[in-house]
């Protein structure tokens, strides 16, 4: 996948053979990421469509273009940005989980109880699956561990009735948020489908989560659809992404259920979820980095270039002032190492320059303005004596200096290729960084 | 779900005017016979090696009439699946223990698998299994680690009336095994079935521990239950649990819940190894042999 967005930063013209290649590898990188073969068709054919389209908003190149029309569609279904659970505090709050077998519905429930107990909230759990054997003691040993009130009891027979007497079990005590967890099921099992219907008839869950196992295949949306069918499915869980599975098949939950992902599970212990992050699962699914971040990143960052200090680059003049102007505007858009890694170019900044600029940004300020305008202009006249009163006027170490040079001297020199790399190829460079651009 | 398949077929005739199939007027129909093989849970790396196999069964092929073209296509895939399906050297469960047990020695199984994928069950279903057979059967409640699995071993147990070997939680699950396979050998019991936590695949210190579990209790056999409705993740499941250990076979879980089945083609790719069972529900009597031409059909079946 990255070869192919690669290619597409890197080549000169996009043209339609192009186009049809990317499309090719982020079918597959979509159908390797468990994505439904029907979805994963509909977005590249949205994606082929409006890739070429003629018309392009002001301001955006081709190439942000196709990222951001695979983005949308993505996003269609995964939404813009996390939504947590609804809680009314000092209320019960009853949510009710379910899922297929072994999704992962019992360590969910242990996680998020801990979650939102951790987070000030009275979180009690109650276990409503009397049909798996240990599924009642495994509820109990969860609870136990974080101290969190828990209620079942296992000798029931009805799970209907276990969940409305632990519901009023947890009202009595105050309960804020309640975890109701219920036994697994499928679709093909029509009594379980029924009796999970009758109990949320019963007890009139707030919210249902559905819990997705992220290594599930193509069933994942006619499951999530009987699920769907029988209950009203209000958000759902994405469990074992700590493993290899990509989790495509939360997107034809999602699809299917019209319910947004709320959290997902990335490891045993129970502090192992997250709130959803929906960039970072795009970029999961698609096997690539956080594309949409970036663009994202560059437009708030709006990096205007002064068109002087542009024309001095272009005659390979970088001076100190260009450089620590370059460091905030990047400084803006988040760690450096990162915004070079969500671009996923060959421009990757050596190591070391990416962490002195995280740490060191500060104190090159201060240092240098200790220094007058003809040294900012030309740092070649920094010689020993020179170094020593800047880290006596800064109250720094002249290492620091040193340092600051050391750092001023590798980012010209990568000015400088970029520069070479640009003549090189027509239409090449960053996209979407002005900034930079402007500097080539 | 073959409709569109049909179409390409069809399409890929009136393109072939040499009459002869080539590459290029088979590609049409070689992707969507790839879509749906995807969509019916076949991995696509595997997806991609059975089209391979398919076209290169066809490619060559003289042939006029669309009626003998989907014959033909029909046949290279079936033999392809088939081919996929073929273990190096195969395994029968039942057979196997006999052997053992007829040498005076116990028959010790190590199951493994990722997270609820449903290792206990399964094991309950087999120990069920070979009590009706006639075998006399112990378990050992290998999963330490995950709330709750000990409770739910010694409840299948307690209605098998078979005994479970265990320790506490956090116990050293190497420690139980061995202990189960010397109680085994002590009081002459013909199979030994040890349960393990469920572990992800790309978790090297669970990986670790398992490698632990299989050199301190020296299994006969390990076996990888897989979740038949996982997707790609089962081809990296199977490979990981057979490069950490070596598999010997593999039973598929949740086949109740409807999926085509593509994950036994993924497994048996990458390891070489026979899906020997299929879970196809709750209940312990839900456990069926599993035959690679049930699935050749299931796969080509007009849904």
């Amino acid at each position: 996948m990255n070869s192919a967005l690669k290619r597409l930063f890197g080549a000169g013209v996009i043209d339609e053979d192009l186009v049809k290649e990317l499309v090719k590898d982020i079918q597959r990188a979509l159908l390797v990421a468990d994505v439904d073969v029907n979805l994963v068709m509909g977005i590249t054919k949205r994606v082929e469509k409006q890739a070429l389209d003629e018309n392009l908003p002001r301001g955006v190149s081709r190439r942000e273009h196709i990222v951001k029309v695979v983005w949308d569609t993505l996003a269609y279904f995964l939404g813009e940005k996390a939504v947590p659970l609804t809680i009314n505090p000092g209320k019960p709050n009853l949510v009710m989980l379910v899922g297929i077998q072994g999704s992962g519905k019992t360590t969910t429930i242990g996680k998020l109880a801990r979650y939102y107990q951790k987070r000030g909230i009275k979180t009690g759990v109650i276990c409503a699956d009397n049909f798996r054997p240990g599924a009642y003691s495994q509820l109990k040993q969860l609870a136990e561990m974080s101290n969190i009130p828990f209620w079942g009891d296992e000798n029931g027979k009805d799970a209907v009735k276990l969940a409305k007497k632990g519901f009023s079990e947890m009202r009595k005590r105050g309960i804020e948020l309640i975890l109701l967890d219920t036994s697994g099921r499928h679709r093909e099992e029509t009594s379980l489908i029924k009796e999970m219907k009758s109990i949320s008839k019963a007890v009139k869950p707030q919210e249902i989560i559905l819990v997705i196992d992220g290594t599930l295949g193509q069933q994942a949306g006619s499951q999530a659809a009987a699920f769907k069918k029988a209950t009203n499915i209000g958000s759902i869980v994405i469990t074992k992404l700590d493993g290899s599975a990509k989790g495509g098949g939360a997107l034809s939950a999602a699809a299917a259920t019209q319910a947004p992902i709320k959290f997902i599970g990335t490891g045993e212990g129970m502090d192992a979820l997250e709130p959803f992050n929906p960039t970072k699962f795009a970029g999961r699914l698609l096997g690539m980095s956080d594309i949409k971040g970036l663009i994202e990143k560059v437009r708030e960052a709006q990096i205007e270039i002064d068109e002087d200090a542009a024309m001095r680059l272009m005659k390979g003049q970088f001076t100190l002032t260009d450089m620590m102007a370059q460091l905030k505007q990047l400084k803006k858009m988040g760690p450096i190492g990162k915004v070079m890694e969500m671009l996923g170019l060959q421009y990757k900044l050596p190591d070391n320059v990416a962490e002195i600029q995280e740490e060191n940004l500060e104190r090159f300020e201060v240092i240098m303005n200790s220094m007058t305008k003809e040294e900012l202009d030309n740092p070649k006249l920094l010689k020993s004596s020179r170094l020593k009163r800047i880290a006596m006027g800064s109250g720094t170490a002249t290492r620091d200096v040193r340092d600051l040079l050391k750092q001023y001297n590798q980012m010209k020199k990568m000015m400088k290729t970029m520069g070479k790399q640009r003549r090189g190829r027509r239409g090449g460079g960053i996209p979407g960084l002005p900034g930079l651009d402007g500097m080539q | 779900m073959f409709d569109k398949l049909r179409g390409a077929i069809s399409n890929a005739v009136t393109k072939a005017t040499t009459k002869e199939l080539t590459d290029k007027n088979l590609s049409d129909a070689v992707w969507e016979l790839q879509l749906v093989l995807i969509q019916n849970d076949v991995a696509v790396e595997v997806a991609e090696h059975i089209c391979e196999l398919t076209k290169e069964k066809m490619l060559g092929s003289r042939t006029g009439r669309l009626e003998n073209l989907t014959k033909l296509f029909h046949s290279a895939l079936h033999d392809s699946i088939i081919e996929v399906l073929t273990p190096e050297y195969p395994l029968d469960l039942l057979e196997f223990a006999k052997k053992r047990r007829d040498e005076g020695d116990p028959t010790t199984i190590l199951f493994v698998g990722v997270n609820g994928t449903g290792k206990t069950t399964t094991l309950a279903k087999l120990a069920h299994l070979y009590k009706k057979n006639g075998f006399s059967v112990v378990i050992a409640a290998g999963d330490t680690f995950r709330a709750g699995s000990i409770e739910q071993l010694e409840k299948h147990a307690e209605k098998l009336e078979i005994r479970v070997i265990k320790q506490g939680y956090g116990s050293d699950a190497a420690a139980v095994a061995y202990d189960a396979v010397a109680h085994a050998k002590a009081r002459h019991i013909d199979v030994v079935l040890i349960d393990s936590a469920g572990r992800m695949q790309s978790n090297k210190n669970l990986l670790a521990e398992m490698k632990k579990m299989a050199r301190v209790a020296e299994p006969d056999l390990k076996i990888f239950v897989g979740d038949a409705l996982a997707g790609n993740d089962a081809l990296s499941q199977a490979k990981e649990f057979n490069d950490a250990i070596g598999i010997d076979g593999a039973i598929l879980t949740k086949i109740d819940a409807d999926p085509s089945g593509g994950a036994a083609l993924s497994v048996t790719f990458i390891t070489g190894r026979p899906v020997v069972y299929v879970g196809i529900g709750q209940g312990y009597e839900d456990l069926h042999r599993f035959d690679p031409e049930w699935l050749a059909q299931r796969l080509m079946s007009e849904k």
